[in-house]
């Protein structure tokens, strides 16, 4: 039996998590128009393939992969493309971004796909290819491109696939519906995933409020006959974090600024499993993914299978949104998720929920009063840091302190805002701070970088005058020993070759009448 | 329908600020009853007296300042520092002793600072301390504790309190007060000798300093502070007074237990060197400054010229809260706090 680690730290919000009905699963109905971001990932957006007036099938690429750091789409059903231009898209930032709009022609018609049934005997540069080709990116909230994860270099050598099924976030059930309806899908993915990073053994993670999705990834090991480990842990507010879980179940840290290979372990989410599952094995792209739809604001809450690009607004109305005059409409969960500035914004592969609460559900905030500096938040922060004194020197823009107080480990999971009596939003002032440290980095880098460039041409131009100056040099001494040997001075001519040209033209201007 | 936009956290718990200032004078509601049962209800008229003179402070101050006086009132923290102040100053103090004191704390040590949260200091022990400064033999003047002496009644407390006629006949040496002023007893035959100092701290004295640890244990239950500063602070206190009993002679600085349960020992751990926003920040930085406190305490009540020492072990302790901070960051995930 594993040794389950406490983290430091953590919070028990109200769950309620029993509300979308954990477990059930239906379609999403294909929208009229689906709106597909062509970054969807962390890294660079992916280059379109098709023109505004194609026709594209179900599977279909649409737009291909830019470098390592990208992840190409695919297209959910068959359409025509009508316009490949900057739409709202669901981002914090409430920016736009570039789209590839799909009228979908309702016949669904999809592409035929090849799998490997026998992905034992394949090399796992090819099957990480496959991962690649598929549009496969981290489907936990990242969006980090799976390809990247599954190529930790020769440096690190994996021992552990960890998958994290903490889905600790109050409200979401997208992965626990995923594991009580997918868990065949999920242990094979997590087989293929485990042999492209040769890892020696597969390690599952579920916190034990997920009693039914336990049962179900446990009978789906059980029917693999495939040696994997189950751990279930204590629920507690933020275990699911990628560190947190490493921690409870190895007890050991990732290395601030170090990446969990370095522990050699690779961390993915069941989602990402399954999604690699299909395309191995189905040679299916990723174009669908489980969201939540959950809130007291809406009719039915429920979890549905649903096209990428689906816009935010077909989701709650097939949910049954009755909205309130001002209306919150979150991204993700109560504590990570950002609220949503238009609705005609598409879902993509890291929406795992859309929620929808009612006012008395989730109230707004109280005005913040001062900090007391009661130290609830540094009891609550998973990551030992000191909230209160991030937030004193945050106001202060004092840099130095902030980095001295180790900002940048902070993983804003909100435990410490939660916590708050003051109500102040902590988290809000940290993703400030790190902005604010960010761009006063680039601004040194600019300036370093305008500083030598100007160095450089100052040594061109004196390089320049220096060369020009040699060469006028060289010139004068040739003249000179030129007019010693001929007995001419060339700048005398060239003085008396001038005179009799202006003498010439006054002569001429004086015929003219 | 328009999109609120609002920032993560969407969810928010339940604590607020004037609920944990509540909590806290909730907690010494024992404490109070016994200081009364013992020596009378000076104390009571102390906290009423003072909670409203503070109360009015605070919201023409804030009034003063250009900020929603009730928003400051509401938080309940001005009646937290008027009544831990008022529980410190000797029951029939003058009335011009509680104003003096409550203004101090609440201009000088809290409002010049910008508020609730701003001030360095515990603000209850700068109005004391301004007090035990400038009025050194009204400050001195404890109530003897029901047993000894006649315990005035409500129309006697007025009398005292407002009138300020003398109170001569109701005052007593302290326990702490009998230990420093001894010179050839031992400390055994001190507490015999002695009927204040019967018990382990002190008629009256020992029982309030139970009744404190009380309330502070059920602020501790309520998750109100961690139990690191008070334990801190007790338990150095008792390391001193062991090294310091020599076995109870004439010189010794008393039992560790006499500590203890004299002067306001609990008070002190429970409710002023709990104050957060003038303590250190981190929970190992809690223990030393909690420690801290109780090295000082024990010094300057045996070595000083004070009998207690709190208010002043705290200013100083206050002091150094960023130095100490500064001292003992936690160990921030990832950086080699565990196996990494």
């Amino acid at each position: 039996m594993r040794t389950i680690h406490d983290i430091h730290g953590g919070i028990h919000p109200p769950e309620r998590k029993t509300l979308s009905r954990p477990g059930e699963l239906g379609p999403a109905p294909i929208p009229s128009v689906l709106v597909l971001p062509l970054r969807q990932h962390l890294g660079v957006p992916a280059l379109p393939i098709v023109n505004v007036g194609d026709r594209v099938l179900g599977g279909q690429l649409i737009a291909e992969a830019q470098g390592v750091m990208s992840v190409p789409v695919h297209a959910p059903t068959s359409g025509l493309v009508t316009a490949i231009e900057a739409r709202p898209i669901a981002h914090a930032s409430g920016l736009e971004d570039q789209c590839i709009v799909i009228a979908t022609d309702g016949h669904d018609e999809w592409l035929p796909f090849t799998g490997i049934a026998d992905w034992r005997g394949v090399d796992a540069a090819e099957l990480v290819e496959r991962v690649r080709s598929a549009g496969i990116a981290g489907m936990g909230g990242a969006g980090f491109p799976t390809a990247v994860k599954l190529n930790p270099g020769p440096a690190r050598s994996i021992e552990t696939l960890l998958v994290n099924g903490t889905e600790c976030e109050p409200y979401i059930t997208a992965d626990d519906t995923l594991m009580q309806c997918q868990a065949d899908e999920l242990i094979e993915g997590a087989q293929i995933l485990a042999h492209i990073i040769s890892a020696e053994s597969i390690l599952i993670g579920i916190e034990d409020n997920k009693p039914d999705a336990i049962a179900s990834v446990e009978a789906a090991i059980t029917r693999s006959g495939a040696e994997i480990e189950l751990a279930t842990f204590p629920t507690k507010y933020p275990s699911g974090g990628e560190k947190q879980i490493i921690e409870i179940l190895t007890g050991q840290q990732v290395p601030s600024g170090g990446i969990p290979a370095d522990l050699g372990l690779v961390c993915v989410n069941p989602g990402t499993a399954v999604a690699a599952k299909r395309a191995i094995i189905d040679g299916a792209p990723l174009t669908h993914r489980i969201v939540t739809l959950t809130g007291e604001a809406l009719a039915s809450p429920q979890n549905v299978i649903a096209c990428l690009g689906t816009p935010i607004m077909a989701l709650l109305t097939h949910a049954g949104l009755s909205a309130a005059p001002q209306q919150r409409i979150i991204h993700g969960g109560p504590m990570m998720g950002f609220a949503v500035s238009d609705l005609t914004a598409p879902i993509t592969k890291i929406t795992n929920c859309l929620l929808a609460p009612t006012p008395v559900e989730l109230p707004l905030p109280e005005p913040a009063k001062p900090c007391i500096r009661c130290g609830h938040c540094a009891e609550a922060c998973p990551a030992s840091l000191l909230p209160q004194q991030l937030y004193w020197y945050a106001r202060a823009k004092d840099q130095e302190q902030l980095a001295e107080h180790r900002l940048f480990d902070c993983i804003e999971c909100g435990a410490c805002s939660y916590v708050c009596p003051s109500q102040i939003p902590l988290v809000q002032y940290y993703r400030a701070a790190k902005g604010q440290i960010r761009d006063s980095e680039q601004e040194k880098q600019r300036s370093d970088n305008s500083r030598e460039r100007f160095e450089a041409r100052q040594a061109r131009l004196e390089s320049e005058a220096a060369e020009r100056e040699a060469k006028r040099a060289a010139r004068k001494a040739a003249a000179q020993s030129k007019a010693a040997e001929g007995g001419v001075d060339p700048i005398q001519a060239a003085i008396e070759r001038a005179k009799a040209r202006k003498e010439d033209q006054s002569t001429k201007q004086e015929q003219t009448p | 329908m328009s999109l609120l936009k609002v920032t993560s956290p969407h969810a928010s718990g339940q604590s607020r600020v004037s609920a944990v200032m509540r909590d806290v004078l909730v907690a010494t509601l024992p404490g109070i009853l016994v200081l009364t049962g013992y020596f009378g209800p000076g104390t009571l008229v102390n906290i009423i007296f003072g909670g409203l003179i503070a109360v009015a402070c605070e919201y023409a101050i804030v009034a003063l300042r250009g900020r929603d006086p009730k928003v400051a009132v509401a938080d309940l923290s001005v009646l937290v520092t008027s009544t831990l102040l008022c529980i410190a100053l000797p029951p029939y103090a003058p009335w011009w002793l509680i104003v003096i004191g409550v203004l101090t704390a609440v201009l000088l040590g809290k409002q010049v600072f910008g508020g609730l949260g701003y001030n360095p200091f515990n603000p209850a022990m700068v109005g004391y301390v301004v007090l035990l400064i400038s009025f050194p033999v009204q400050m001195s003047a404890w109530a003897s504790p029901r047993g000894l002496a006649e315990v005035p009644g409500l129309t006697d407390t007025f009398r005292h309190v407002f009138a300020s006629t003398t109170i001569d006949a109701v005052t007593a040496a302290t326990p702490l007060d009998l230990l420093r002023q001894n010179t050839g007893l031992l400390f055994k035959d001190l507490l015999t000798g002695s009927p204040e100092l019967t018990g382990w701290g002190g008629i009256g004295w020992f029982e309030t300093n139970l009744a404190f640890l009380l309330g502070g244990v059920w602020l501790l239950y309520r998750r109100v502070f961690t139990w690191h500063a008070p334990i801190a602070m007790l338990a150095a206190l008792a390391v001193c007074a062991l090294m310091g009993y020599d076995g109870g002679s004439s010189q010794s600085g008393g039992s560790a237990l006499f500590h203890l349960f004299s002067g306001a020992t609990m008070f002190a751990a429970f409710f002023i060197i709990t104050d957060p926003v003038s303590s250190a920040v981190s929970n190992k930085g809690r223990l030393v400054f909690g420690a801290l406190i109780g090295v000082l305490i024990y010094l300057i009540r045996t070595l000083g010229n004070y009998p207690d020492a709190v208010a002043f072990a705290v200013l100083i302790l206050n002091f150094c809260a960023p130095f100490i901070d500064h001292y003992t960051q936690p160990k921030v995930y990832g950086t080699g706090g565990r196996e990494s």
